[in-house]
């Protein structure tokens, strides 16, 4: 293994991605230009918080309850959600039936005496009186059923646990409301969007392999002292590279689109070395493209064997899919990396927790075995 | 034949139930200019990519400046150099970026790279072009940058495959020049060609092949003498009652 020879080729594979329009395109701007179009369509340009239309049925009026007032006030308090109220259920689903809103929220009759005897004994769930507030959500639309759920809960949590804080003050919901505002479709979307970059790379690597085998480079390349350790490390390097620049342009592009999640910096580098070792698997599934394409043509298409259910069973496209479609995804790496990321940054967990770890473990086997069969593979064809 | 560069014993190819190289055996002398000849699928390149460690053969041996193909491929890798058929460059880079890619391949220092380089742009005339994206070459260009590559690391035995196809009769002969003066330099060149007169003008010896068999080997003068015709396109045809480009 010479290093000379592997800054080389690594230079050279570089410039390739840089002096080519379209991989340059694929590669970078492509992430980009996504990242700014759903950034702007999902609320995370300028002032751009999303608001979403939600129906409100009080059910908890048969004895005036101050309780269900102020958590309406609450909803109401977040600028994220524009209330309605309603009197009655039928009339909430007909107008979310007609899309003029986007959830109902039906507060049951027993909302108080739950809220009641929560505070009671809030350390004794056997006295607790359960009941549960329903949301009815808008099927047609992704954002809806992805963004308004956990926007409800977390309102409802908060207005709960402040409830129990501030017994028996007047309930304020301030700090509830401020925090909430954080929360756009952008932040549910990110994580999802740093896999999505690195998914394109199967393409571009497919289509180089079979560019440089078709003009004879690779053969011309066979020809010099140049080990095929030599080749392939210099190759899964100038990748690593690519890769890196794309997570760190996503993540700019995602920052100024409004994604400002409230973590420690080991967590950006956990999740860039994340993203790297996935990008592993990506050439991985480049190398057995190349394997099975007879020309750059071919590899092109051929490459969509893989990209597409990486991209749609992995990606934020995912979350919004069937449970069967979920359950595949387990299959692919980057259901792994968006799951990991969306629990570093949204779900708020440690580098060190299990489920974190769980994916890191996941994606690090997978990813090194996809890139070890692509390698074993392309070899056993196409002489390296 | 005190020191033989390239030793071929019983030289054999086969391709599933097509025979490309059958039963070929030669050597050619260290500083020798020797030329394949025959037909476009005669099994020139074959032979080519046996000795360079590209293919394995499906019988005989052959040697390279001493070491076994088969067994010292290493070797062999460091003391030859390969101008391809195909203008295999990268049209992405620049001419001056295409060769440090070799030259840094071949571990070359800095320095000699830089000289060599600088040395075979001017020789070739590519000197103006040498900044400039090779997608921007003509076709010409490409090829003699193709030659350029093939020897920036000083190799001691080069392998020329057709490296004038494409050019045009004054680059050709440019080229010529350059081969010439090569071999002065004491370089062993294995050329394969179709161009008789290429052969005529450059080689001290050459070996006829056809359908994959050597079917005669000596140098031109000799091999015209003895058939009593006027230049190599004539001996091919009393050898194989066609003429050599008839099925370019």
């Amino acid at each position: 293994m010479k290093l000379q020879r592997m800054v080389a080729l690594t230079k050279k594979e570089l410039k390739k991605t840089i002096r080519q329009p379209a991989a340059l395109f694929m590669i970078f701007l492509f992430p980009v230009v996504f990242v700014f179009a759903f950034g702007a369509s999902f609320g995370g340009l300028g002032s751009g918080q999303p608001v979403y239309q939600i129906g409100v049925v009080n059910m908890d009026q048969i004895t005036p309850s101050q309780s269900s007032l102020l958590f309406i006030d609450a909803l109401k308090d977040t600028n994220i959600l524009s209330i309605q109220t309603y009197d009655d259920n039928q009339t909430a689903q007909n107008e979310l039936s007609q899309g003029r809103i986007q959830a109902v929220v039906i507060i049951p009759a027993t909302f108080n005496q739950s809220l009641e005897s929560y505070k009671t004994a809030p350390n004794d769930p056997s006295k607790w009186t359960n009941t549960s507030v329903s949301l009815y959500l808008d099927k047609g639309s992704i954002i809806a059923t992805q963004a308004i759920p956990p926007i409800i809960q977390q309102i409802l949590t908060a207005y709960i646990g402040q409830s129990q804080q501030v017994l028996p003050s007047p309930i304020n919901l301030k700090t509830t409301s401020l925090e909430v505002k954080q929360t756009s479709s952008l932040d549910f979307l990110a994580p999802g969007m740093f896999t999505f970059a690195s998914i394109f790379l199967i393409m571009i690597v497919a289509g180089s392999f079979t560019e440089d085998r078709e003009n004879g480079m690779m053969k011309r390349i066979r020809i010099t002292p140049t080990t095929p350790t030599d080749f392939m490390l210099s190759q899964v390097l100038s990748y690593l590279v690519i890769a890196l620049i794309q997570a760190i342009l996503v993540f700019i592009m995602v920052y100024v689109m409004g994604f400002r999640p409230n973590v420690e910096p080991s967590v950006y580098v956990f999740a860039f070395i994340l993203v790297l070792i996935f990008s592993l698997s990506n050439v991985g599934f480049g190398l057995i493209t190349a394997t099975i394409s007879k020309s750059s043509s071919t590899a092109t298409g051929l490459s969509f064997i893989f990209v597409l259910p990486q991209l749609f069973l992995g990606t934020f496209v995912g979350a919004s899919l069937s449970s069967a479609a979920q359950i595949a995804g387990k299959f692919v790496p980057s259901y792994y990396v968006t799951d990991a990321l969306t629990s570093l940054f949204l779900r708020g967990a440690s580098v060190t927790s299990p489920v974190v770890l769980l994916d890191f473990a996941a994606v690090s086997i997978s990813c090194v075995a996809i890139l070890a069969v692509g390698i074993l593979l392309y070899g056993k064809y196409y002489k390296i | 034949m005190k020191n033989p560069a390239i030793i071929i014993e019983n030289l054999q190819k086969k391709f599933e139930d097509v025979t490309a190289v059958d039963g070929v055996s030669l050597q050619i002398e260290d500083g020798e200019l020797f030329g394949l000849l025959g037909p476009n699928g005669a099994g020139k390149t074959t032979i080519i990519n046996i000795l360079c460690g590209l293919i394995r053969p499906t019988k005989g041996s052959c040697k390279v400046g001493g070491y076994d193909v088969q067994q010292d491929i290493v070797k062999v890798k460091d003391l030859i150099g390969v101008c391809p058929q195909e203008t295999a460059v990268y049209s992405y880079l620049k001419g001056s970026e295409n060769v440090d890619l070799f030259g840094n391949l071949y571990s070359m220092n800095k320095q000699i790279l830089d000289a060599r380089r600088a040395m075979l742009f001017e020789t070739m005339g590519l000197t103006a072009e040498a900044n400039r994206q090779v997608g921007k070459y003509s076709g010409g260009m490409k090829r003699r940058l193709s030659l350029i590559i093939s020897l920036i690391h000083d190799p001691r035995i080069a392998f020329l495959d057709e490296p004038t196809v494409a050019m045009d009769p004054q680059t050709r002969h440019a080229v010529w020049d350059f081969i010439k003066d090569l071999k002065k330099k004491g370089k062993t060149i294995i050329l394969t060609t179709h161009y008789m007169e290429e052969a005529e003008e450059l080689c001290d010896r050459v070996g006829i092949i056809d359908h994959g068999k050597l079917i005669a080997l000596d140098s031109p003068k000799e091999l015209i003498s003895r058939n009593r015709v006027k230049n190599l396109e004539d001996v091919f045809i009393k050898l194989t009652g066609r003429k050599i480009r008839e099925e370019v």
